[in-house]
């Protein structure tokens, strides 16, 4: 039945993708970024993405403001049970944010301000991770509330989500990087998707294998009539977008490799979404019951509506700006 | 543990608060003198304008950058302490905010990298325009916020349901509701005030180093006609927000006024005294007989009621209120005092020739923030101990968090606020010590980076 929440709910879905691919690559960078070559190399790296980061963060804050606004009840639950890998998150994210402007303003302590760089995409990156293996894991709920501890979200399944994140942004950062430059920058960037490319391709299988025998709950959804269907193409159409990414890194297509993560990412973000609805907060409460009143969720759509549209546009606008290679030259003499 | 837990998450909340709120202050005022710098800039195609957008703009995307950052920790905190508060009132401050997202940030950050980065790849036009929406943003940002906030104090609009949840009824009541025009109005004032008075103190910081500096002469004289002109205007907002404050919240005003008892043939403006909330009398009172009747009323005697006519579990603290509120009026004055000597000077051709005035204006240079900070803290403490005002108290809005989690989640912002905006603050205060006339050269040619040490023709610093 599509009513207003499902609605919101697919938008909310939607945002949070859009985050995914879109910080993911920035975030992704700050991940390799000790592993370029030279001091060039990051500067080049980080201006790659300095237009156009603050736009990429404004997507978390939709999908945290919009789960605040469409389902407050989730998020009354979820930001408690999940409250110290989100406390680590944001401090990482202000890490990080503030090192783009801060790194050229202070020559002498610039590789401190990489290393905040560094550490801050990093430790962001893991704690996602760990919100996404909680929230497929499950959260205590007793009436309107959290009722579990505050360490509930730590386990083995959750730290492996948190380095299988990393090593897909560490993915979409390095082919990122291979779309945008040239030279000796382009060639760390190939020979670093590769090895992100392996791990992520490792990750997976293992997150989704360990998924369905977390609970019984889970595997039954999984494994139930109707969704069997949905779950048999997506591993196959991973392989394919695998062999697609490996193609495309071999044969040094430049342009291939970013594109075709970006599907992979999609893939498994469907997956995951096949696995959880029709649920909000997993298994416990679903996205009928946290939604917002009509009159906010009605509200609120019609700003969505109109407003969505345009965003997409400037911000296609803003990468067309700045589109194409970076000229290396540019930046430094 | 309960208790601590509260008294902890309000500590938590009110310093991030109080550090986030510096920076929009600054960035608010900043956009829109970056927009009339650029417009000046292409209407006379004057270098110096040209040289000051360029300044102001690398001082801008630090401080821009800090007040993203510390945005984001607000916009999460709602849910990781408050998480109560948010599954109640979030049918009606989530749309608010939701439309501040999909209004004004996504247009700040959107158009943001093509103005610090995009000129030289985009027409003057389109750069301009560019600015423009980063000015129009933060200005959009501000009402939205401004509303969800007015919303707590003079909460309208709305119907609570068998759950417990503020449902919205009427959301024309509920955005302009009925303290959300002053707070609008006041805020953004008390952006431009604080800009102009940072700018101002620039100014004269190069024109005590040398009187004839163009640039310095140009943004000192454009801050004294904001300071001029604004500063009595805030004056005016201020007093009608606060008659609209006694209507809707009388208890903050008694507080604020330091009014622990009830005066039924007029009350005293009180300038000094000391306030004890234990024996609910202000000690030491100096006052102007019946010119609290005045301000408020209108009337020399008009009866005020005090304190005393409140619950005692509805009284906001004293000591806070009374204090920050006169900080905020006192800087406010000095402020007006600076814009009418600036006039005078101006008037006796000597504003570029007063030291001792130069040396005013570079110590009134960060007023502004503490003045912003003193408005906000009256607001919010003056508003316990509800957090939705007369219905949702502040004890009640706690999630379930336990105090060592709050703790040292509190702990952790501490030191990082200070480390790292400690540091943004000392390369702001660096940079505003060059003078705009030594960042070299005003290239315009296309760059293919997006590097400021090439677009600001920096060299190596
Ligand atoms: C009067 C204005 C005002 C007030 C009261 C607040 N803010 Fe703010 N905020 C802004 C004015 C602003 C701004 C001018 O739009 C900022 C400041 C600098 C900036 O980058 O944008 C901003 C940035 C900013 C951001 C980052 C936006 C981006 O990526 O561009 C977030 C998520 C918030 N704020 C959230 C909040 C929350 C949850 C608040 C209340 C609890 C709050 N702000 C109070
Ligand atoms: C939409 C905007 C805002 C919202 C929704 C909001 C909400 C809240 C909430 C939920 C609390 C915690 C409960 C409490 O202790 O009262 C609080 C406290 C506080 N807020 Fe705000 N606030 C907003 C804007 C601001 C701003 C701009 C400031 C400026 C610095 C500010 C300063 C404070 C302070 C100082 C406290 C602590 C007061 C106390 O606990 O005694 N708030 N606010
Ligand atoms: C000198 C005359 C002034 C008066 C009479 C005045 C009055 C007030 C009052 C009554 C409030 C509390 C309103 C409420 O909580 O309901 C307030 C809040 C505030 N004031 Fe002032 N004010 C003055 C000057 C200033 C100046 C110079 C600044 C900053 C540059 C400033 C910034 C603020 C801010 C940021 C707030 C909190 C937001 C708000 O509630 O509007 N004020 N002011």
């Amino acid at each position: 039945m599509i009513d207003l929440s499902t609605i919101w709910a697919g938008l909310l879905a939607l945002s949070i993708f859009i985050y995914v691919i879109l910080d993911g690559f920035d975030l992704g960078i700050g991940v390799i970024f000790p592993f370029l070559d030279n001091d060039d190399d990051r500067a080049i790296a980080m201006n790659s993405v300095a237009p156009v980061w603050d736009g990429n963060e404004t997507w978390l804050i939709l999908g945290g403001g919009g789960l605040f606004a469409a389902f407050p009840l989730a998020y009354a639950i979820i930001m408690p049970a999940l409250y110290a890998p989100f406390i680590a998150m944001i401090l990482a994210l202000v890490f990080r944010g503030v090192a783009f402007e801060y790194r050229w303003r202070d020559k002498r302590h610039e590789k401190t301000w990489d290393r905040a760089f560094h550490f801050g995409s990093f430790v962001a990156t893991f704690m996602q991770g760990i919100v996404l293996g909680a929230f497929i894991q499950g959260i205590e709920v007793e009436g309107r509330a959290y009722a579990g501890g505050w360490w509930d979200w730590a386990s083995p399944f959750t730290f492996t989500c948190g380095l299988a994140l990393t090593a897909g942004y560490a993915l979409l950062g390095s082919t990122w990087l291979i779309m945008k430059t040239e030279n000796g920058l382009r060639d760390r960037a190939y020979a670093i998707a590769k090895n992100t490319g392996r791990a992520t391709l490792l990750f997976i299988g293992i997150v989704s294998i360990w998924t369905p025998f977390l609970s019984p709950k889970i595997a039954a959804q999984w494994l139930s009539f109707p969704h069997i269907f949905f779950v048999l193409p997506v591993p196959i159409l991973t392989l394919v977008l695998a062999a697609i990414t490996a193609w495309g890194l071999t044969k040094r297509k430049d342009n291939v490799p970013f594109l075709a993560t970006i599907g992979l990412f999609g893939l498994c973000f469907a997956g995951l979404g096949i696995g959880v609805t029709p649920y909000i907060v997993p298994h416990v409460i679903t996205i009928q019951q946290a939604a917002a009143p009509d009159v906010s969720l009605s509200f609120m759509l019609v700003g969505a509506l109109i407003f969505l549209p345009l965003i997409l546009g400037y911000t296609a606008y803003s990468y067309w700006v700045f589109r194409g290679k970076i000229d290396p030259k540019a930046g430094y003499h | 543990m309960e208790d601590l837990a509260v008294t902890l998450a309000r500590a938590q909340f009110a310093f991030t608060m109080s550090f986030h709120i510096i920076f929009p202050a600054f960035s608010i005022g900043v956009a829109s003198y970056l927009l009339v710098l650029e417009g000046l800039w292409l209407k006379t195609g004057k270098d110096e304008y040209l040289s000051l957008f360029k300044y102001w703009r690398k001082i801008f995307a630090v401080a821009f950058g800090m007040g993203v950052v510390s945005g984001i920790v607000m916009s999460y905190q709602f849910g990781t302490n408050w998480s109560v508060f948010s599954d109640k009132t979030g049918p009606v401050i989530g749309p608010l905010m939701a439309y501040e997202v999909l209004t004004a940030f996504f247009l700040e950050a959107g158009f943001l990298g093509v103005m610090l980065f995009g000129m030289g790849r985009v027409s003057k036009r389109l750069h301009f325009l560019a600015t423009f929406m980063v000015a129009l943003g933060t200005l959009i940002s501000a009402t939205w916020i401004l509303a969800a906030n007015s919303w707590m104090h003079t909460p309208a609009g709305y119907s609570i349901n068998e759950v417990g949840q503020f449902i919205p009824e009427n959301w024309m009541e509920i955005i302009f509701n009925p303290s959300f025009p002053y707070r609008l109005v006041h805020m953004v004032l008390a952006a431009f005030l604080t800009t102009a008075f940072v700018v101002g103190a620039v100014g004269a910081w190069h024109l005590l180093k040398d009187k004839n500096t163009a640039t310095a002469r140009k943004m000192f004289s454009m801050a004294m006609w904001m300071a001029a002109i604004i500063a009595p205007i805030q004056i005016l907002a201020g007093d009608l927000h606060g008659i609209n404050t006694l209507e809707y919240q009388p208890a903050k005003v008694m507080a604020m006024e330091g009014h622990y008892e009830s005066h039924p043939h007029g009350a005293p403006l009180y300038l000094f005294g000391i306030p004890d909330d234990k024996a609910q009398e202000l000690k030491f009172a100096i006052g102007i007989p019946n010119a609290s009747s005045l301000i408020l009323k209108h009337h020399l005697h008009a009866p005020l009621d005090g304190l005393d006519t409140i619950k005692a579990e509805d009284r906001p603290p004293v000591v806070i209120l009374f204090w920050s509120f006169r900080i905020m009026v006192g800087i406010g004055m000095m402020m007006l005092c600076v814009g009418i000597i600036s006039v005078f000077l101006r008037w006796r051709k000597k504003l570029y020739d007063s030291p001792l005035f130069h040396k005013f204006a570079l110590i009134m240079g960060p007023s502004g923030f503490v003045a912003v900070l003193a408005g906000w803290i009256t607001t919010e403490v003056g508003r316990q101990p509800y957090t939705v005002y007369g219905i949702l108290r502040t004890s009640q809005s706690i999630g379930p968090v336990e105090a060592p989690a709050v703790g040292a989640s509190l702990i952790a912002f501490v030191i990082v606020y200070f480390a790292l905006f400690g540091a943004g603050t000392y390369y702001i205060l660096k940079m505003m010590g060059q003078s705009p006339e030594d960042l070299g050269p005003l290239t315009e040619s296309p760059v293919r980076i997006a590097s400021p040490h090439l677009l600001e023709g920096e060299n190596n610093d």
